[in-house]
């Protein structure tokens, strides 16, 4: 890729050295698979989320967190543990258009895929040490990327997707009698629940917000501890942001799969 | 066990240079300033490098290793194969004065922009009382031992010459949080941090985290901390909110 | 003519206080001296914030009774003074002991993160030496923490003078990687200033200040296996000879028991004693704990007898004696110099320091991080499943420059000495701790002094004689030019390193330090012939050769003093001369430079104990070290 670095590692008087980077390990697998990734799970979610089909099992209760919560009179009888407030429903948009973008601005404003993306979508940089190809950089000082700092807000939309999503587990452990019954549908969105919620407390918000901003720790020994455990989880952010992006599509897919016959539900309890 | 191991380092000044090629014996055990040293006092007397402690302590031989910021005195030889030819430059940020020594007179130059510690009113000397707690957070980032590694790897002054004078880089940042976290600091660093030191400048891509030798979470610990604590400044209005309501009540 | 040979333009610079050295001292001294309104200079040899301090890694130990509060200044004293076998200057020991606590709280006010006490104290941990736990300490980095806050602190008032004047330096100016090669005198003998060339560029600089605080540190870099960083090439010490004034007890070198042996890059490195305050114990090839077969007589009482009694201390110390690992340092590098002599060593010629088996993998990472860290690192051993290798690394010289207690005052007019480079404070042997807190009381009153005495001056400022100045360049230039059989600086240094470990090394033997003394000679005719290849411009050969002509003036002091102290005492050990002679003790070996810049040696009595000092001492403790002659005196003052 010719770059012009100029105003960069070429700039006067720094030590003069042509190429880009001297780095001789593969740096550039990490963006590339990433971007792929990413790629991928979006185009998955579009089209799953715009599909209105195959998204709930009745029988047992499981309902995909792609159209959660599901509000209209298209929704299928079952689905709508929140009522129905609207009427019938237009085709191609996501029943869970009130929520998903809020998902989507939460992760798309999070400290980890921001530094995921801007590596791997922008290039800026695309691996250390390694000269971004861009002439001009200003980071997140200006308008649209200073939004980024609004990050705490979908933080809080997320908790209530959250709880929404969790509301939606405890509809899924049900057997085809109405009574209670657990089947491999219910452990999965029940694993994907936690891995939600380890997701959403483990963010650099909630972990400023719960003790973070605080200096004196030890005035709020109970704040303290709770900012320990977020601390906990925030080390392993990276690692849940994408376990969820995999365990959603796993519940998906397989509620997708029960949904339209393709196979059936492995029933543990009634 | 020695062998003779292939090095490209980097000779010159600020108006040239270039990668000079050189075969050097090895030994057992060595890290890469152990060959340069050899290098110096057997082949090329004049070769400039910046070094001290030779323990990973001081900061001051730091350079690129095949590419990568590293210490010179903290790379193992151990590391690379005997074939490998191990490439080591000087910082790419800063202006080169000699070989692998850089002009880094921009750190000091920031590192006094940082207002300093404000020490609370009225609390004589020994009398400061400040808990483990309140202490852990800041004391991860007095572990820093100013290399600028850092300072050197964040691209946003690597590769943009221009955005030196209004972004302090991570090391600084870090200092900015560091005394904001301090418990018994008297000053409010915020709307510094976001207008003089730029931290908006900072998208949070990690690399300072990566190339520190003392393995501090820069990024995690200090960068965005101090993004959220300006935004609870800046961005909150939740937060001002329940700060009135709480004075208010008071 | 040659880039190298080029005439120089000689900058100049103008200050009340001429600092030279930016470690923990110099930068006290700098901060003193400029808060009492003085226009301050320091002089760096490297990068500012790099200087050796760093490398500290235990505490500073003052008596702030926060762990204990039983201590205080007087059981400080006495601790210093014992580990000095009693031949400190007890001036020093006194001012030292009594005003560590105010310079450790005064950081506090600088911005200084100590590890916490539950009360939000200042903690205080274990040490080599100390009867009660003294240091205060950050994890094992208190060095860096130290060096870090005086770095701060002088920015602060940089700030401050910022705010006032429009400029950061118009009191305090740092210059760095700037090294000094003469200090600079007006024709009745006072200090006027220094000359120094910055290391960039080569081009030399003339510093005016009638007042000039030496604080350059140690000489470690003339030994080969040495904790110490290149910059410890002896200049404070051959400044201040050069320049008239007197070196005192230059024979006392501190091996620190425990340095990394190996890979052998590293060899040196040392290894915390806090390893051993937390726990870590030593043992031989055969897995025995070998340091109870070393306890001294005089230290009998104070330590344990058996393994258990040893490691009930760690839990109870106030019922319990101290384990032998934590004997002063002296004792510890013998023992373990026996051991390995004696063939129960490791496999890369040390004793085992474990601490593995003694405390769980956690508590060792929060505790000693760095120690963690560096083994890990350099040696990929991982302290907390394995012991360490260790053995003795030239860690400190206890010897130094002669000052007065009280000012830091040297006996040339203007110059003064603080921290390591100085002499008298640790007697024979330094207690862990005691250095950090020697920077900062010595540093300070250093500072101190020398506003005093450019107070005192009014307007009679001593100007800087021209052909010094020129005559000193010229030497440092002439190292570029061509000469018959050349020598390599490099080689020069590797020889005298190689030399004074093996010859004036921890155990010494008379014949050996003679063999020294003739090696110096030929060393000092090969150094005549030094040529230096390249140029001016950051050359480290040149750099080195500079630093090499005060290596070789301070290791014949060294050696010289070595010869002539016939007896054992800290950290000179004779293998000829086993005993502590009490008559020694009231011996301080003094060596200054004669008209033709050869070395004069004399005794010289050490400073009497006083009265008051001295009753801090139970009888029986003093008649280990005075003579009977003293303690006769002693007890008819007491009738």
């Amino acid at each position: 890729m010719a770059t012009d670095l100029s105003g960069g590692v070429d700039a006067p008087g720094r030590a003069q050295i042509p190429e880009r980077t001297l780095r001789v390990d593969r740096w550039w697998i990490q963006p590339l698979v990433t971007f792929i990734c990413f790629t991928a799970w979006l185009l998955y979610g579009l089209i799953r989320a715009s599909m209105q089909k195959d998204y709930f099992v009745a029988d047992y209760g499981y309902l995909t967190p792609f159209a959660s919560p599901c509000l209209s009179t298209s929704c299928e009888p079952g689905s709508t543990h929140f009522g129905t407030p609207f009427g019938q429903w237009p085709p191609l948009i996501p029943f869970a258009v009130l929520t998903l973008p809020f998902l989507l601005l939460f992760r798309l404003t999070c400290y980890y895929y921001r530094k995921a993306y801007y590596r791997s979508f922008w290039l800026s940089p695309p691996a250390c040490a390694v000269a971004e190809p861009h002439k001009k950089y200003t980071g997140e000082t200006r308008f649209p990327l200073v939004m980024q700092n609004l990050h705490r807000y979908f933080f809080y939309a997320a908790v209530i997707v959250s709880l929404i999503n969790t509301y939606d587990v405890f509809h899924a452990f049900k057997g085809k009698d109405g009574g209670f019954g657990i089947g491999l549908g219910s452990l999965i969105l029940l694993a994907n629940v936690v891995l939600l919620w380890c997701y959403t407390l483990g963010c650099h918000s909630c972990r400023n917000l719960i003790g973070g901003r605080l200096n004196h720790f030890s005035r709020h020994p109970l704040r303290y501890k709770a900012w320990g455990w977020v601390s906990k989880l925030n080390a392993k952010h990276m690692l849940f942001a994408w376990v969820t992006l995999g365990s959603l599509v796993v519940t998906d897919a397989y509620i997708a799969l029960v949904a339209s016959g393709t196979i059936s539900d492995l029933r543990i309890i009634n | 066990m020695s062998y003779q191991g292939s090095f490209r380092v980097w000779r010159g000044d600020d108006q040239s240079g270039g990668l000079v090629d050189y075969r050097v014996e090895v030994n057992e055990g060595e890290v890469v300033l152990d060959i340069i040293h050899r290098l110096q006092a057997t082949q090329a007397p004049d070769l400039a490098v910046r070094w001290n402690c030779k323990a990973g302590k001081c900061g001051s031989c730091s350079a690129e290793i095949n590419g990568k910021p590293r210490l010179l005195c903290m790379t193992r030889m151990s590391t690379f194969t005997e074939d490998e030819t191990i490439t080591v430059t000087p910082l790419r940020t800063f202006p080169v004065e000699k070989d692998l020594v850089t002009d880094v007179s921009f750190n000091y130059e920031k590192s006094r922009e940082i207002p300093a510690f404000a020490p609370p009113e009225g609390v004589a000397p020994g009398d400061y009382r400040m808990s483990q707690w309140d202490v852990e957070r800041s004391q991860e980032f007095r572990k820093c031992i100013e290399c600028f590694l850092c300072q050197d790897v964040c691209h946003v002054v690597r590769d943009h010459e221009d955005n030196k004078q209004h972004f302090a880089g991570p090391r600084f940042l870090m200092r900015i949080t560091e005394l904001d976290m301090h418990p018994l600091d008297a000053a409010d660093r915020r709307e510094a941090a976001r207008t003089e030191h730029g931290i908006g400048w900072c998208n949070i891509t990690k690399c300072c985290t990566e190339v520190c030798p003392e393995h501090i979470k820069i990024t995690d610990n200090a960068l965005i901390p101090l993004k959220e604590r300006v935004a609870d400044r800046y961005y909150d209005p939740i937060v001002w909110l329940g700060n009135k309501i709480r004075r208010r009540s008071t | 003519m040659t880039e190298s040979t080029e005439p120089t333009e000689l900058e100049t610079h103008d200050f009340d206080v001429l600092v030279i050295g930016a470690g923990g001292a110099g930068l006290r001294a700098a901060i003193e001296a400029r808060e009492q309104g003085l226009k301050t200079g320091v002089i760096c040899k490297s990068l500012f914030g790099k200087a050796h301090t760093v490398m500290a890694e235990g505490g500073i130990a003052a008596s702030m009774g926060n762990a204990n509060p039983k201590d205080n200044w007087e059981v400080h004293f006495r601790d210093t003074m014992r580990g000095g076998k009693f031949l400190n200057n007890p001036r020093m020991a006194e001012l030292h002991a009594k005003e560590a606590p105010q310079r450790v709280w005064e950081l506090e006010t600088y911005g200084a993160l100590f590890d916490r006490t539950d009360e939000g104290k200042i903690s205080q941990r274990n040490f080599g030496g100390h009867e009660y736990p003294r240091l205060a300490h950050v994890g094992d980095r208190t060095g860096l923490e130290l060096i870090r806050t005086l770095q701060q602190k002088v920015v602060s008032l940089q700030q401050e003078d910022k705010r006032e004047t429009g400029d950061y330096f118009t009191k305090l100016e740092v210059f760095a990687e700037t090294t000094v090669t003469d200090l600079l005198k007006d024709d009745a003998g006072r200090i006027a200033g220094a000359l120094a060339y910055d290391r960039e560029y080569g081009k030399f600089r003339v510093y005016r200040a009638p007042a000039v605080v030496l604080a350059t540190g140690g000489i470690g870099k003339a030994f080969k296996v040495t904790s110490n960083s290149w910059e410890y090439t002896g200049d404070g010490a051959a400044l201040a000879l050069r320049s008239g004034a007197a070196l005192i007890n230059m024979e006392f070198i501190q091996f620190h028991p425990t340095g990394m042996v190996w890979p052998p890059s590293v060899k040196g490195i040392l290894v915390t004693e806090s390893v051993r305050g937390d726990g870590g114990v030593l043992r031989n090839s055969e897995g025995k704990r070998f340091m109870f077969d070393y306890v001294p007589d005089v230290f009998r009482s104070q330590y344990a007898d058996t393994e258990e009694e040893a490691d009930r201390w760690y839990k109870d110390p106030e019922n319990n004696k101290r384990p032998p690992e934590l004997l002063p340092r002296d004792e510890v590098a013998r023992a373990i110099n026996n051991e390995v002599k004696e063939g129960r060593g490791s496999p890369h010629g040390g004793v085992f320091l474990d601490v593995s088996s003694r405390l769980p993998a956690d508590e060792i990472i929060r505790r000693l991080p760095s120690m963690h860290h560096q083994f890990k690192e350099l040696a990929d051993v991982d302290i907390t499943a394995e012991p360490m290798e260790v053995g003795p690394t030239c860690h400190y010289v206890m010897g130094g420059i002669e000052v007065d207690p009280d000012t830091a005052a040297t006996s040339v007019p203007g110059l003064f000495a603080a921290g390591e480079v100085a002499g008298g404070m640790h007697g024979s042997n330094r207690l862990g701790g005691n250095s950090l807190s020697d920077l900062l009381v010595f540093g300070r009153r250093a500072g101190t002094g020398a506003v005093e005495y450019v107070a005192g001056l009014g307007n009679s400022r001593p100007a800087v004689n021209d052909g010094d100045v020129q005559r000193a360049v010229e030497w440092s230039l002439g190292l570029f030019e061509e000469r018959e059989h050349p020598e390599n600086p490099y080689d020069l240094h590797h020889a005298l390193q190689d030399q004074m470990n093996d010859l004036v090394g921890i155990i010494r033997r008379e014949a050996e330090v003679r063999e020294a003394l003739t090696v110096l000679d030929e060393l000092d005719e090969r150094a005549k012939r030094v040529v230096v290849q390249g140029n001016r411009h950051f050359n480290p050969g040149w750099h080195l050769a500079m630093d090499l002509r005060n290596m070789l003036l301070v290791c014949r002091c060294v050696a010289l003093a070595a010869l002539e102290r016939t007896e054992s005492r800290g950290g000179h050990t004779r293998e000829d001369h086993p005993a502590m002679d009490p008559q020694w003790r009231k011996v301080n070996l003094v060596e200054t430079l004669d008209g033709d810049g050869r070395v004069e040696l004399k005794r010289q009595p050490v400073p009497e104990i006083r009265q008051d000092l001295l009753d801090l001492f139970e009888r029986s403790e003093l008649a280990k070290y005075l003579t009977e002659e003293e303690l006769q005196r002693r007890a008819g003052d007491e009738s």
